[in-house]
């Protein structure tokens, strides 16, 4: 006989510091490092930058040793590295700007958003004292999402950038209403969803071993995919509408556990992407520059041409296996190397190894994000974890997956690292979610304890019947052999 | 600064890059593994001094006990897994909640079958069971004698007999 037990679970909080130090010694390293690539001489406000750093991270390590003592002990560590890694990055593209006379100047207002992100992080910690208070505000939370992805659409406030009509600008501060409408609807899905999975799970036909949904339970599904092909249609943003359509799927099948939600979904996207792409020039022109990318005549296309890409490439292609150190490439050469293909600067500059480990981070990232949805006990704090989760997965995987051309460039930000105040907010209240719903999932259930049997009475294991009031065995017939159930 | 002193800082900066994947993933290492699983029938029993004399043999009880099967595997089935130490009394399988194996089956009966020691040797008997009860695909008519290690079928669940 053996028995199963699980780990005493460990709050973490001195883990967390360790690990926050180790995070802080990198971003403060590639800081130095970047001053040294760039001026041969180490920043002379390095001591300020870190102590401004360490302030900030020290800060949401109290909160959670204050608020939310038990909640998971690398997610803080990690981003606090991500961010630290994207503002040396920035901070190292600015001198290359400076030095070609281009607009720069985006370090320091990157290190401003970053300040503003952490302390909006930890009034999250500090004002949801629970999150399943935000099941309150489903219907609000799906209304608020609707309106923040059609307000650049409001003439007036709506702004087109780069042809894409993704930004809102009010009062001289522009901001991209989109990445907050994805934690509305993050909040959205996962109240709705919790109500209706048993509906979307249950009902149905069987078709070919696959659980079909009925008919009218495809409503839901049909209006979020009109909504992300609006959203594509009419703000010209496929990155956007293709976040928000694989988080419904994604969260549909999270909670159902249907693969045809998957498949559905799967197949409504391709017929949506293909439409996209013989119908609309802009999307076209995406595609063109995946599929054919070293055609001469796509690579020097004034504008949609593959030049960027390309650029990118072979950036990355001169970083090579270790990279060319920081400060030592020339990211600068591809347009938006601060922004979108921040990833490609840091390919060329740290190398193989170093892009890697970044991944990893997002990995482990994603990982602790799907980790808490398991370990949470609430069906709404599991969906909104793992859909949230989800959020940054995908998002990495479109940006990267386009960078280095594995799927069309889609124009989503790198998570904590791109140049980008809304996204980096956005980003961070995600993680002050996760931090929240992991506290609830890994605090031990002193309360509610199910008494472990005493040895030598029998335990009914596996499905034992319940319903047994009748006689032994219930009142089932058994099954013969070679009827058809 | 020198060459030598910048490519050091470089890879330095990736070796710690991947210092701190590392030591994250081994702060999740309880995570991935989880549970730990205690085999309660291995534990050593703390035995009183001076009850055993001779503390030169170690394992009499193996001797005592030469082949004989001490546990009843669920090896495939709704209970796949489960396992049934063997003492010296019978083993009764079926659906019904008094059986000392429960099996969430339904082509099972609620008392399907009998597994019980008799002469130093196991034998499996079919309790008038709808389905029947199989050993090595021929059907149990009367007591059979089980070797260890033979695949007994009961409705969709399979067992067998491990030392």
């Amino acid at each position: 006989m053996a028995t199963v037990q699980p780990h005493r679970v460990r709050a973490g909080r001195g883990v967390e510091l360790g690990l926050l130090v180790l995070a802080l010694v990198i971003g403060v390293a590639s800081y130095v490092l970047v001053g040294i690539g760039t001026t041969d001489k180490v920043p002379p406000d390095v001591l300020e930058y870190g102590f401004g750093m360490a302030v900030l991270a020290v800060a949401v390590h109290l909160v959670l040793r204050w608020r939310a003592p038990y909640a998971d002990p690398v997610i803080l560590p990690i981003t606090v590295a991500l961010n630290g890694i994207g503002l040396a990055m920035i901070y190292r593209i600015d001198f290359a700007y400076e030095a070609r006379g281009r607009d720069h100047g985006f370090a320091d207002r990157q290190l401003a958003w970053t300040a503003i992100s952490v302390l909006l992080a930890a009034v999250v910690l500090i004002l949801l004292r629970d999150h399943r208070t935000l099941r309150r505000y489903t219907y609000t939370a799906g209304v608020v999402g609707l309106a923040l992805i059609l307000l650049p659409l409001v003439p007036g406030i709506g702004v087109l950038i780069n042809g894409a009509r993704i930004w809102v600008r009010v009062g001289g501060i522009g901001f991209q209403p989109a990445e907050f409408a994805k934690i509305a609807f993050a909040i959205f899905f996962a109240g709705y969803l919790v109500t209706h999975r048993d509906t979307l799970a249950l009902a149905g036909p069987k078709v070919l071993g696959l659980h079909l949904p009925r008919a009218r339970d495809l409503g839901p599904i049909l209006i979020v995919w009109g909504a992300s092909v609006a959203v594509l249609v009419l703000e010209r943003d496929l990155g956007t509408s293709l976040l928000f359509f694989g988080l419904f799927v994604a969260m549909l099948y999270l909670a159902t556990e249907r693969l045809s939600w998957v498949i559905i979904g799967m197949l409504l996207f391709v017929v949506g992407a293909g439409f996209a792409a013989t119908a609309f020039s802009h999307v076209g022109a995406r595609f063109d520059a995946w599929l054919h990318a070293f055609d001469p005549a796509v690579f020097d296309k004034a504008y949609g041409g593959s030049g960027q890409l390309v650029r990118g490439l072979f950036g990355m292609g001169s970083g090579g296996l270790f990279g060319t150190g920081w400060g030592e490439g020339r990211p600068d050469l591809v347009p938006f190397a601060e922004s979108d293909f921040v990833v490609a600067s840091l390919g060329e500059e740290l190398g193989l190894t170093g892009l890697i480990a970044i991944l990893m981070f997002y990995l482990i990232l994603a990982q602790r994000g799907f980790r808490t949805a398991i370990g949470v006990r609430d069906g709404f704090g599991k969906l909104l974890a793992g859909g949230l989760a989800f959020i940054v997965a995908l998002q990495t995987f479109v940006v990267v997956g386009g960078v280095t051309r594995v799927i069309p460039v889609t124009g989503l930000v790198t998570p904590f690292i791109a140049y980008g105040g809304s996204s980096l907010v956005a980003n961070w209240v995600i993680v002050a979610l996760l931090l929240r719903i992991s506290d609830e999932a890994r605090r031990p259930a002193s309360s509610s304890r199910i008494p472990t049997p005493i040895a030598g009475v029998p335990v009914l294991t596996g499905g034992a019947r319940t319903d047994g009031d009748g006689p032994a065995g219930g009142d089932q017939p058994t099954e013969v052999i070679g009827r058809t159930p | 600064m020198s060459e030598l002193t910048i490519t050091l800082l470089r890879l330095g900066y990736l070796a710690l890059l991947w210092v701190l994947v590392l030591t994250s993933i081994a702060v999740l290492r309880r995570d991935l593994y989880g549970t730990r699983i205690t085999d309660r029938r291995r534990r050593k029993v703390p035995q009183p001094a001076g009850v055993t004399p001779a503390p030169a043999s170690p394992a009499p009880p193996r001797q005592t006990k030469p082949s004989g099967p001490s546990r009843l595997v669920v090896t495939d089935g709704p209970l796949r897994g489960t396992i049934i130490p063997l003492g010296s009394s019978a083993v009764l399988l079926g659906r019904a909640p008094s059986c000392t194996l429960v099996l969430d089956d339904d082509y099972s009966s609620s008392r399907h079958a009998r597994i019980y020691p008799q002469g130093g040797q196991w034998f499996v008997e079919d309790l008038g069971s709808t389905n029947g009860t199989f050993v090595a695909d021929q059907r149990v008519e009367a007591p059979t004698p089980l070797p260890t290690g033979t695949p007994v079928r009961v409705g969709q669940s399979v067992l067998e007999l491990q030392r």
